[in-house]
C-alpha cells in the first residue's frame, strides 16, 4: 500500500545529517515558530488594550451593554450572538482536529468530510463577523446620550419610526414641497447628532433643506443608564420614565453637536472612549483577517486532498500542519472573547 | 509525485483505527469542556454584569474569567494542536518564550495603564 510508505523512512538523515532534536518535522515545527511569533503579535495588541482600558477605568464600556442584538430578534440578548461566534469557531476546530485524526488512519474520505466542515464553519464565522461589525458602526436605535451635568448614559427605549421627511424650506439638494422617504430615518438620527433637530420638532438636513417629520412610531425612552458621572447623576444610576424622556429630548433639541451619538466609527463612538472603537476594529479586525486567510489556506489543502496529493505522498501532515494554523486562530479568539466581551 | 527535495515525516503521524477510537473519544469530551465553559462564562456574564456586583465579587468574577480562558487556552494547545504528545523540549521551546514575554508587558503595561489613569484622575 502506497499509504505506509513514509513508515519505513529513516530518520538519521532527516535533518540533513543529524536527527531531528524534536522528533518533529521541519514543516510542523517552522510552523509553530510561526504561530509562537503571531501570538506575540496578539499579545501585543491585548495588551496595549489593557493599557488603554486601565488608563480609562471607570469610563469603558461594558461588553454586556455593547453587545446585546441579535440577527431577526433585536435589542435585549447580551453576548448570545457573540457567544454563538466563539461556539462556531470551536466546533470548527473540532472538526479540523478530526480531519487530522483521519488523516493519521489514512481515511482519505474522512478528511474530505471533516476539512469540508471546517471551511463551511470558517465562512459562517466570516459572515457572523460581518454582521457584527455592521451592528457596531450602525449602533443602537437611540444611541448613547450626554445629559446636561455632562454624565454619559446609555439609552433603553425604543427607537422612533419615520414614515417620510417634508421639506419646508429648500437646501443644495432637497427642494421645497418634496418628500423624502428613503432613508429618512438615517437623515433624522444624523440631524440629532449633529445638534439639528429643533424644539419645534423640524431637522435640518445636512445640504441646508429643513424638514419636517412624520412619524410614524415616536421614540419611547425607558431608562438612562449612567455610564460615565457628570455633576448631578452618578456613575451606574438609573433614571426611569418621563424624566428619562425629558432628558433625552433635551439633549436631542439642544442645538449643540455630539450630546447623542449613533454608532462608531475611528472619531467617536457611543460605547466609549474613541480608543475602545479603534481597538475593537483592530483587533477583532485582525483576527478576521486570520480567519480569512484560515480559510483560503484550508480550500487550497482541501483540493489537495481531494486529488489525493497527501494520500499518495503517504501522510496527510500538511492537514496537520495547516489544523495548527486554524487552531491559533480558535485560540486567539478565546482570548479576544474574554477580554473585549467578558472582563 | 514524490518529492526527494523536502523531507516530511513525524514519528506520529499514523495511528490505527482501534488507537482512533480512542483519540475521538478525548475530541468529543474535550469540545464538551469548552462549550461548557463558555456556556458558563456567558451565563455569568448575563447574571452578574460589572455593574450589578459589588467591587470585591467582580474582581473575583474577572478573575474566575481569566483562569476559564487560560483552562481553554491549555486544552485547545494541549489537545487539539498536539502539543501535549510532542517532546518536552519542544513544548519548552514554544511555551517559555511566549510565556516570558506576555507575562513581563503585561505586568509592564497594565500597571502603567493604571498609573496614568491615576495621574488623569487627580
Amino acid at each position: 500500500m502506497a499509504g505506509h510508505a513514509s513508515l519505513n523512512i529513516d530518520t538519521t538523515p532527516s535533518w540533513k545529517g543529524q536527527v531531528s532534536p524534536f522528533k518533529t518535522s521541519y514543516g510542523k515545527m517552522m510552523m509553530w515558530f510561526f504561530l509562537v511569533s503571531d501570538a506575540l503579535t496578539f499579545s501585543g495588541l491585548l495588551i496595549a488594550y489593557g493599557f488603554i482600558r486601565h488608563a480609562y477605568t471607570g469610563q469603558w464600556p461594558i461588553g454586556e451593554e455593547v453587545f446585546q442584538s441579535l440577527p431577526f430578534l433585536g435589542h435585549g440578548y447580551p453576548l448570545i450572538y457573540v457567544a454563538l461566534m466563539t461556539f462556531l469557531l470551536i466546533i470548527s476546530s473540532v472538526t479540523m482536529v478530526l480531519a487530522v485524526e483521519a488523516g493519521h488512519r489514512m481515511d482519505r474520505k474522512g478528511v474530505t468530510k471533516w476539512m469540508f466542515w471546517t471551511i463551511i464553519g470558517g465562512f459562517f464565522f466570516l459572515g457572523s463577523q460581518a454582521w457584527e461589525w455592521s451592528h457596531f458602526i450602525h449602533g443602537s436605535e437611540l444611541g448613547r446620550v450626554q445629559l446636561s451635568d455632562g454624565s454619559l448614559a446609555y439609552v433603553h427605549g425604543h427607537g422612533p419610526e419615520i414614515k417620510s421627511l417634508e421639506i419646508i424650506k429648500s437646501g443644495s439638494h432637497y427642494k421645497e414641497g418634496k418628500t423624502v422617504e428613503h432613508h429618512a430615518l438615517h437623515y433624522y438620527n444624523d440631524a440629532i447628532e449633529a445638534g439639528k433637530l429643533s424644539s419645534a420638532g423640524t431637522i435640518q438636513l445636512s445640504d441646508g433643506a429643513l424638514a419636517k417629520v412624520n412619524f410614524s412610531k415616536e421614540a419611547h425612552i425607558d431608562e438612562l443608564y449612567i455610564r460615565e458621572a457628570g455633576g448631578k447623576f452618578t456613575f451606574g444610576q438609573k433614571i426611569e420614565g418621563k424624566e428619562a424622556q425629558a432628558l433625552y429630548m433635551d439633549a436631542a433639541t439642544s442645538g449643540k453637536a455630539e450630546r447623542i451619538v449613533f454608532g462608531a466609527n475611528m472619531q467617536r463612538n457611543e460605547y466609549g472612549p474613541k480608543q475602545y472603537a479603534q481597538f475593537f476594529f483592530f483587533i477583532t479586525g485582525f483576527h478576521g483577517f486570520h480567519v480569512f486567510s484560515g480559510v483560503v489556506i484550508n480550500i487550497i489543502i482541501f483540493f489537495g486532498v481531494l486529488r489525493g496529493v497527501y494520500h499518495k505522498r503517504g501522510h496527510y501532515e500538511m492537514v496537520e500542519k495547516t489544523g495548527l494554523y486554524w487552531h491559533f486562530v480558535d485560540l486567539v479568539w478565546v482570548f479576544v472573547f474574554t477580554f473585549f466581551y467578558l472582563v | 509525485m514524490e518529492r526527494d527535495d523536502v523531507i516530511e515525516y513525524s514519528l506520529e503521524t499514523h495511528h490505527s483505527e482501534e488507537h482512533g477510537k480512542k483519540i475521538r473519544k478525548k475530541i468529543y469530551i474535550v469540545t464538551f469542556l469548552l462549550s461548557a465553559i463558555t456556556a458558563l462564562e456567558v451565563f455569568v456574564g448575563i447574571k452578574w454584569p460589572m455593574l450589578s456586583v459589588s467591587a470585591g465579587a467582580w474582581t473575583a468574577i474577572k478573575w474566575g474569567y481569566i483562569v476559564l480562558t487560560l483552562v481553554k487556552a491549555a486544552y485547545i494547545v494541549l489537545v487539539f494542536m498536539h502539543l501535549g504528545d510532542e517532546k518536552l523540549e519542544l513544548r519548552r521551546l514554544i511555551l517559555f518564550p511566549y510565556i516570558i514575554f506576555a507575562i513581563y508587558l503585561m505586568y509592564i503595561l497594565l500597571f502603567e495603564g493604571t498609573a496614568v489613569n491615576g495621574v488623569w484622575m487627580r
